[in-house]
Formats: C-alpha cells, sequence, structure tokens
C-alpha cells in the first residue's frame, strides 16, 4: 500500500503518524523545524494532571523516531502537490542540516564551542543559543543543526570550529537543499498554530516593558529547562516574581484589534500557569482578568475550583485597560475596570502574562495554494463541513487534525489526529 | 539458565555529558572486577552505530550471555540497545541498563569522585540483576477483525461506518428501536441550523446499507469475557440472547440530560421548560404569542453536586434565541449566563450574531442565582446583573432552562461489564486525559461522545472517527505481540485469598478451577501491584523477579 503523508511534527502531526504506522502504513512525516514535538514540547506541565509536558510525549516523539514505518522529515516543507486522493505526488524541499543525521549523536560539543550566539527561539526569545545548536534536549532527531543565518563560515567563511571539534565527523558544510518527490494515498495536514504578535495593543505595554510576558514565554520562564531553571525571576532585574497577574483575551473576542473568535484554551492555562506559581511559592499573589472563564472541557470546572480554594488563585471579572511600569522599580500596574461592582481598580504586579489568541500559521497561506485547499478569513484550514466533517476537507485525501483549522486543546488535537488517521485508512483500503 | 552468566558491561562517556564529570576509565575498571562479568568497555557514545557494532562484536568475541550498559535512560536508548543483543543473538531480556547520566554525572556535575562512586554503584547494581536475567517470550495473540459499537447514535453510527470503511465487520448494538439517538430529539443543530435529521438521517441509511455492518435493535450487551482480539459477548435483543465474538469493542453510548424537578419552578409554575422541549415547542410552531423567553444557563450544571459544565448549553441557547427573534422580531429573549461558553472558530460567532440580533445577554453570579417564582400571566424571573448592579424583573412568557448533560443511566453496568472506569461525574474515564483521549487502559476498548463527556457533535464525530482509528489498528494488524513482562502466580503458594484479583487495575487475574488465582498474560500490564500485595509472596514479576530485586538492592549497600 501507498505511504500517507502528515504535515507537521507537532503532538497531532506525531499521533497521526503513529496511528496509521501502527497499523502498518508506511509515513512521511514532515516537519519544518529541526525537531518533531512542536508546541507541546516547549510546555511547561499540562493540565489537570500536572504532567510534566515534554516527559509525557518525548515517549511518543521517541516512538515516532524508532517506528520501522515512519521516515521523519525535519527541516522539510511540503512545495507542490498534484494528483488526488490515492495518488497525490507530492514535492518536499528539505533544507540543509549541515549536519550528517547518521553520524551525530548529539553529544553537544559543537554548540558549547561554537562562538556564534543567537537569539533562541525555542525558549522564546528569552535566552541564546549558539549558531549550531540542537533545538532542546529531548529533541527528535537528536542531531544538531547549523543555522546558516547565523554561522560565521557561512556568512564569512571563518570559522569552522565545529567541524574541528565534533568527535563524530558529523559536520558537512556541502550539504544542500534536497528536493524529494513522494507519492502518497493521502496527507494529514497537521500544521498547528502560532501565538498572537501583542505588541500592537499599545495599552498592555508588550515590547516596551521587559516583564510583560506572553503566555507562551511565561511557560519557558516557569519551566525547568527554561532559561531560568523554572525560577520566576522577571526579565528587567532578575527579582522573583511574586505577583502576577494574567490577563485574558488578549488578541482575542475583540472587532478592534486581533480577532473575534474565543481561542478556547487561554482561561485553563492560564489556570494552569497560576497554580504553578502557587506551586512555587504558595505565598505568591495571582490574579487572572478574565471576561467568561471558560471551563467546557472534561474536568476544567473541577480544576477551576481546585486553583481557588486549594491554590488560593484569584479570579477578577475584567477586562484591563492598560499597563503601566514604574521606571523605578520596574513594577507594573494593571488598571482595570471589575465588573463586579463597576469599579476602576488598580493592582500591583511584578510580572504580567498576556493570554494571547492562538492564530494560524503564515505558511498556510502558501501550503494551501500547493494542497489546493481553502482558508478561512483568518487563515485557518477550512474542514469540509465544520458540523458534519470536521476532518474532512474539499479536496478529497486531504484531511485535518489540531489547530491547523482553528484553536483547540490537546486532547481535541490528539482525538482529531486519529480521526484524520481513520480517514486515511480508509483511503488507503480504496486504493489498495 | 544453568549457563554461567557471562556479563558485558559497556560505559558510555556521552561525549562529555557522562565523561566530563566522572572517571569513566575508571567505573571500567571496578566493572571488570565485578562477579561475573567477562568483559568491560569504555565508548565515547555506546549508542552510535559504531558503539552498537562494538556490543554486538564483544557478544560474540567474549561469549557475552548478559549485557550490562552504563549510559543515559532506559526510556529513550533501552529498545536500541535490547536491538544490538537480539542482532547478536542474544534474547533482548537478558540486557540490563545503568542510567549513570540522568541519576549521577548530571546531577553531581560538581563532584567528581563522588559521581564516579556513584557510577560505581549504579553498575554494580546492574550487574548483580543481570546475572539473575532469564530470557522472555513476548507472545503473540490473534485479533478478531470484528469489530462492536455500544450506540447507535451519531457518534456509534460515525464509529461503526469508518470500521466498515476500513475493511472490517461491525456489530452496532443500540437499546432503542430506533437508530440516531439522541439527534432524534432535537430539531436544528449549531452553529448554522443545519437540521438534526439532515446530518443522522444520511448516517443511518448508510449503516443500514453496508453490508459489513450488522444493526442489533432494541438489544443491550448483556456480558462480555476474553480480551482484545478475542471478547465473548453476549448481546440480548427482546427475550433471545446471542454470542458475538468480535477483537475490538467501541463504547458510543452517549449521555443523557438532567430533569431538573424543582428547579428554577420546573414541574411547578407554568411555562417553565428545558431547553429540549423549548426546542420541541419552536419545531412545532406552538409558540405564536409568547412574546418574552428567559433561558437561564447552568441549570443544575457548575453547582456542588454536580460541578461540570456542560459545553454545549450556551451555544444550544444562542441558536434557540436567534430562531425565536427569527420567527417574530419583536420578541425580546434574556440569556441568563454565568460564564459564555461559545468558543473556537466554530462557535464563538453565534455571542456575536446573537447579541446583533438583540438577544439580551444577562451575566449572574453564582452566588445570586435567578429565581423564577408564578405571576399572574406567567413566570416572573429575578435576576440580579452584577454589571448593572441592580435586580432585574421579567415577566416572561416562557422561561427555559439550560440542563446539563448528565451521565447516561446505564454506564455503571456497563463499565463493570466491560471493567472500565467512570470518573466521578459518572461518564468513562479514558486512559489518559492528555495523551490517550480515545483509549481506556484495558486494552481493545475505546470511547468516544457524549459517553465521555458532553460535547457538540462535530466533537463527537471527530472522536468517533478517532476511536475507530484506535480500534482499527489491532484488526489491521491481525497479530499482537503481547508484553513479556507480566506476572506469574506460583500455584504451590498461592492461598487463593482473591486480594490481587481485588487489586488489580487491568482485571487480568481470575481464579482457576482450584480457586487459586490465576493471571492472563495477554491482558497483565506488568504493573506488579499484585506482586507487591501478595501475603504468601506468590507472585512475581518476569524480569522483575524477587530475587533479582533483592541482588540488585543488596549490591546497593555493599560497599565497592
Amino acid at each position: 500500500m501507498k505511504p500517507v503523508m502528515v504535515i507537521g511534527g507537532g503532538v497531532a502531526g506525531i499521533q497521526a503518524a503513529l496511528d496509521l504506522a501502527d497499523r502498518g502504513l508506511e509515513v512521511h512525516l514532515v516537519e519544518k523545524t529541526p525537531s518533531i514535538g512542536g508546541v507541546m514540547a516547549q510546555l511547561d506541565k499540562t493540565l489537570p494532571t500536572m504532567d510534566c509536558s515534554i516527559c509525557i510525549l518525548a515517549p511518543k516523539m521517541i516512538e515516532c523516531f524508532r517506528h520501522p514505518n515512519i521516515t521523519i522529515h525535519t527541516q522539510s516543507q511540503v512545495k507542490e502537490v498534484s494528483g488526488g486522493t490515492g495518488n497525490f505526488d507530492v514535492k518536499v524541499l528539505k533544507e540543509p542540516r549541515s549536519v550528517d543525521e547518521s553520524k551525530c549523536t548529539g553529544c553537544g560539543i559543537c554548540s558549547q564551542k561554537c562562538p556564534t550566539k543567537v537569539i533562541d527561539g525555542w525558549q522564546e526569545g528569552l535566552t541564546t543559543r549558539k549558531a549550531v545548536y540542537i533545538m532542546f534536549p529531548q529533541a527528535v532527531p537528536l542531531t544538531a543543526t547549523i543555522d546558516r543565518e547565523h554561522c560565521l563560515y557561512f556568512q564569512k567563511g571563518v570559522c569552522q570550529v565545529c567541524s574541528k571539534v565534533c568527535p563524530a565527523g558529523a559536520i558537512d558544510y556541502e550539504q544542500r537543499p534536497e528536493e524529494l518527490n513522494l507519492n502518497v494515498s493521502s496527507i494529514v495536514v497537521a500544521t498547528g498554530f502560532q501565538e498572537y504578535d501583542p505588541t500592537e495593543l499599545k495599552e498592555y505595554g508588550y515590547g516596551r516593558f521587559k516583564d510583560v510576558l506572553t503566555a507562551m514565554e511565561f511557560e519557558r520562564l516557569v519551566c525547568a529547562s527554561g532559561p531560568t531553571g523554572g525560577h520566576l525571576n522577571r526579565p528587567s532585574d532578575n527579582k522573583l516574581a511574586h505577583r502576577v497577574a494574567f490577563v485574558q483575551c488578549v488578541g482575542s473576542r475583540t472587532h478592534k484589534k486581533g480577532y473575534p473568535f474565543c481561542s478556547s484554551v487561554c482561561c485553563m492555562y492560564a489556570t494552569k500557569e497560576a497554580v504553578l506559581i502557587k506551586e512555587h511559592d504558595p505565598t505568591s499573589e495571582v490574579n487572572v482578568f478574565y471576561m467568561d472563564l471558560k471551563v467546557f472541557g472534561k474536568g476544567f470546572q473541577q480544576f477551576v475550583n481546585r486553583a481557588k480554594s486549594h491554590y488560593g488563585v484569584n479570579y477578577v471579572r475584567g477586562r484591563p485597560g492598560e499597563i503601566r511600569m514604574n521606571p523605578l522599580t520596574n513594577d507594573l500596574t494593571i488598571w482595570y475596570e471589575d465588573t463586579a461592582n463597576g469599579d476602576v481598580s488598580s493592582m500591583e504586579a511584578d510580572l504580567a502574562v498576556l493570554c494571547t489568541t492562538m492564530i494560524a500559521r503564515p505558511e498556510n497561506v502558501e501550503l494551501a495554494k500547493a494542497l489546493g485547499l481553502e482558508l478561512d478569513e483568518w487563515d485557518f484550514f477550512k474542514s469540509l463541513n465544520p458540523l458534519t466533517n470536521p476532518v474532512e476537507t474539499g479536496m478529497p485525501g486531504v484531511f485535518l487534525c489540531g489547530c491547523s483549522h482553528g484553536p483547540r486543546d490537546i486532547p481535541e488535537s490528539v482525538a482529531e489526529a486519529s480521526g484524520a488517521a481513520a480517514c486515511a485508512a480508509e483511503v488507503a483500503r480504496r486504493f489498495m | 539458565m544453568s549457563e554461567e552468566p557471562r556479563v558485558g558491561v559497556f560505559v558510555c562517556h556521552c561525549g562529555i555529558n557522562i565523561g566530563g564529570y566522572l572517571d569513566v576509565p575508571d567505573v571500567v575498571k571496578y566493572a571488570g572486577t565485578l562477579p561475573g562479568v567477562a568483559y568491560a568497555e569504555a565508548n565515547l557514545y555506546t549508542c552510535s552505530s559504531d558503539g552498537l557494532q562494538k556490543i554486538k562484536e564483544a557478544i560474540k568475541k567474549h561469549s557475552l550471555n548478559r549485557v550490562v550498559v552504563a549510559s543515559c535512560t532506559p526510556r529513550t536508548h533501552e529498545p536500541l540497545f535490547q536491538g544490538a543483543c537480539e542482532e547478536a543473538g542474544l534474547n533482548k531480556y537478558l540486557f540490563e541498563m545503568a542510567n549513570i547520566r540522568d541519576q549521577c554525572s548530571w546531577v553531581h556535575m560538581h563532584e567528581r569522585d563522588k559521581a564516579t562512586q556513584k557510577a560505581k554503584d549504579l553498575v554494580r547494581m546492574a550487574v548483580a540483576k543481570a546475572r539473575l536475567l532469564t530470557p522472555e517470550e513476548e507472545p503473540e495473540i490473534d485479533i478478531h477483525p470484528v469489530g462492536m459499537v455500544i450506540g447507535g447514535g451519531v457518534s456509534g453510527l460515525t464509529a461503526a461506518l469508518s470500521l466498515a470503511d476500513q475493511g472490517f465487520k461491525v456489530h452496532l448494538v443500540e437499546r432503542e428501536s430506533k437508530l440516531g439517538g439522541y439527534l432524534n430529539k432535537l430539531d436544528r443543530l449549531f452553529p448554522d441550523n443545519t437540521r438534526a435529521e439532515d446530518v443522522v438521517g444520511p448516517l443511518i441509511e448508510r449503516v443500514t446499507e453496508a453490508p459489513d455492518i450488522t444493526v442489533h435493535l432494541n438489544s443491550a450487551v448483556t456480558d462480555v469475557k476474553g480480551f482484545i482480539g478475542n471478547f465473548d459477548t453476549e448481546v440480548a435483543t427482546g427475550d433471545e440472547t446471542q454470542p458475538l465474538n468480535v477483537g475490538t469493542i467501541i463504547v458510543a453510548t452517549g449521555a443523557d440530560y438532567l430533569r431538573p424537578e424543582g428547579l428554577y419552578g420546573y414541574g411547578e409554575v407554568d411555562g417553565v421548560v428545558t431547553q429540549l422541549e423549548l426546542e420541541q415547542l419552536i419545531k412545532e410552531g406552538k409558540l405564536g404569542k409568547a412574546r418574552t423567553m428567559v433561558m437561564i444557563q447552568c441549570a443544575g450544571a457548575r453547582i456542588e453536586e454536580r460541578p461540570y459544565c456542560s459545553r454545549v448549553c450556551c451555544s444550544e441557547a444562542m441558536k434557540n434565541a436567534m430562531l425565536l427573534v427569527d420567527e417574530d422580531p419583536k420578541r425580546e429573549v434574556y440569556i441568563l449566563y454565568r460564564d459564555l461558553q461559545t468558543y473556537g472558530l466554530e462557535y464563538s460567532g453565534l455571542e456575536w450574531d446573537a447579541k446583533r440580533k438583540g438577544v439580551k445577554l444577562v451575566k449572574y453570579d453564582a452566588e445570586r442565582p435567578p429565581t423564577v417564582t408564578k405571576g399572574e400571566r406567567g413566570p416572573v424571573v429575578n435576576v440580579f446583573s452584577p454589571l448593572l448592579g441592580e435586580e432585574l424583573t421579567i415577566e416572561a412568557d416562557v422561561v427555559a432552562l439550560s440542563v446539563p448533560m448528565v451521565p447516561n443511566p446505564d454506564n455503571k453496568r456497563l463499565s463493570q461489564l466491560l471493567k472500565v472506569p467512570l470518573n466521578q461525574d459518572g461518564f468513562f474515564l479514558e486512559a489518559h486525559v492528555k495523551l490517550r483521549p480515545l483509549d481506556f487502559a484495558t486494552d481493545g476498548v475505546y470511547i468516544c461522545g457524549t459517553a465521555h463527556s458532553p460535547k457538540e457533535v462535530a466533537e463527537s464525530l471527530a472522536q468517533a472517527r478517532g476511536a475507530a482509528s484506535r480500534a482499527g489498528i489491532p484488526m489491521a494488524k491481525g497479530r499482537l505481540r503481547t508484553a513479556a513482562i507480566t506476572s506469574v502466580v506460583d500455584q504451590e503458594k498461592c492461598s487463593g485469598c482473591g486480594t490481587c484479583i481485588e487489586l488489580c487495575a487491568y482485571n487480568a487475574i481470575t481464579k482457576n478451577e482450584k480457586k487459586l488465582a490465576q493471571v492472563t498474560s495477554a491482558v497483565c500490564k506488568g504493573c506488579g501491584v499484585c506482586g507487591a500485595s501478595c501475603p504468601e509472596r506468590a507472585i512475581t514479576m518476569r524480569h522483575f523477579t524477587n530475587e533479582e530485586l533483592e541482588a540488585q538492592g543488596l549490591a546497593a549497600l555493599r560497599e565497592a
């Protein structure tokens, strides 16, 4: 039987690939970055069980890597698609890693010796990495990659330290972009989401005030494998943050700047992050500013109840109008209307976390063109029918799962990924 | 094994991850002195293809019959090293790992001597266990490629169709005389007012026509025995029961909804109905003169005795409110809510649309819920709005209560029959909230739709397709390798007390004809609870025998 292609190596893509591979189908898992894992790999804990996110994801990542039926193509993107259901010809462009995957053992010596520091995107810009680097300690494949845009050799023709120190002789500056032509019976789109950039919401001061973070930045800050080892040292002056404010609906549920839809997951991840702070230090003051508390998932209300009664997280109904910073102390003041009584009040905080909406990935536009799919007005992929055919698309043989077609949480993404895998398995059988 | 143990020890530098913080050559030298060790060497990377090749060569050259690798974590690397052993003709259960990176070099980076000492301790322990290891087999079982789906609502119908489209025969068991489930009661579906019958009708038609799906109406599953691949079930239809052998089972039994007797005047004040009853009235066009409608959200939900949110009621209310206003724009429709649960791309728009159409959204506090009393011409609703800071009095024609979904009353019986758990709310509990939302801890049984928790049609459909994928995996493979690490009962020592049977989370232990405990290996997960609790010490775990663990423990206490 023909292989199936899964685009996107986050938790949804991983699940779809494993479901298909486990039933005996060959899978090409195409991932844009140097490692699979996606956003879930970056999260600290997952609610409501407070499992360490990477600890429960890593075994699945490794299962993908070790699975005889799965070929992982990292640093790869789908460029052209022709044919139709049961018989797609897909052109994939694989960027050069400049490291021989078959030789690199992931020891990290190259990174240690590399002289060039680069802002670390995986750590949400809170720290630096090197120009030759492994994305994160549990990366799959556990292989270094050279960021050619910042590498001294590629930019100025000097250095080559990594090649000198690599004990495995894995550095290969001569690698060229590779074009793969793959024939597959169906395609699962699991390209995920990205975080809304709240810089345009000037009132919140993101980008101007160092201690106003997005939720993803906070996930890295609070994570033991993050830049501070999980200590809540705020970026401006390293002071331990004791008073933290969470602002919900940043860029969502609005017809002004941002998006009109509710991002589905922010109330709960904010609750989780608030609980994490309280677990670190029960005396911290944590306030969550919200409009409607979205507790519609299994066990969510119970989790919020526990956050309130057991951990002492405080919820304030009201959308903050402005965040100001005291330049002498770096402390923040959150101005808000408390809709419980209509009063305009303010609250001091050491750190503010903006719970930003999930938005579509910009690559969706080109990918949709290649796949012949429709996008909605916000550039998310469109389902064939959001009510009756949520994982199918207008193109037979192409299926959706996870946040590629809108914000959703991990269990929904995983369940949908299995759903998309079922659709792909049905196609595989029809064209056997 | 009578053969004298010949252990090979491979100590990994892991570049500098281990070698940079402790003395690897010293650990190797020490390993060579341990009893039973025939060979020891250091590798720069034991996991590299070069390192694996060295393991294979050493097994042959030094006639090794046990292998210990001292390196990183078995979670990521054990299968790799086991594979190398197998390739050299050694049973993979004759392999043991010592984690001298995560548990040693990484946590003792500044104590080189102590770290070296601890690495020696860990290696000594691993070798002590390795000497006693025995080869184990992973028995294969056949998977009968027939699926059973319990419940014929949208979820069950979708799951059955997908299984059939994957090439399997399916038994669809429905309690009622008609397929369709809860959707048969609904009129229009949010977010786009599609008729429920237009969703469920085509599914019923396809299922009825599918040659590989056998529909059992008016039927219930009354007995389930066996395990994944080979469940012996009994399905009762009227007075007749028939045995059905199936490989997998999908639970799609749906949910019920709360009957709100005594809540907000329901059953006492005329004009107070449930949202479902309102929907029926809209469908039948019986609300002609009614002008003022009030919907009360969270009626019987998000309270102490029923803490969960029912997910669909806010969108449901918005949809009905807009249908009412569309029918007669002069109508006043109020939705009294606590937190609006319209979300995502699909449902967020309902809130904006409803507001635009003049539906009045009034927030209330859980501490001050609205009251409904009997007025002159109909129900009177009083509600305190914290946003306005005042109490509103609304003389209504109709009050509709948005009541939550509640667990199907049959869940308890079914959960005992299938040996799968329910959560505190009474819905079925999946194997893992995050990463195994459609599996049960018991292999071969899967869950989807509102039997799992309240959810919309689209999400039920996606889950149903997903459950069909999960169930299709073992059936597509046809055979399943079961775990070797399972428990074994010593029939001589077992007293038949039944403690293990009570404690086993996977129902892997039963009593045999001698009334003694007996483990079904295909079901056993090797968790070890039975072994730890057996008062007679009659139960041991393969690959983790008492002797092996004692040897390992004693080695830990011995001075190097």
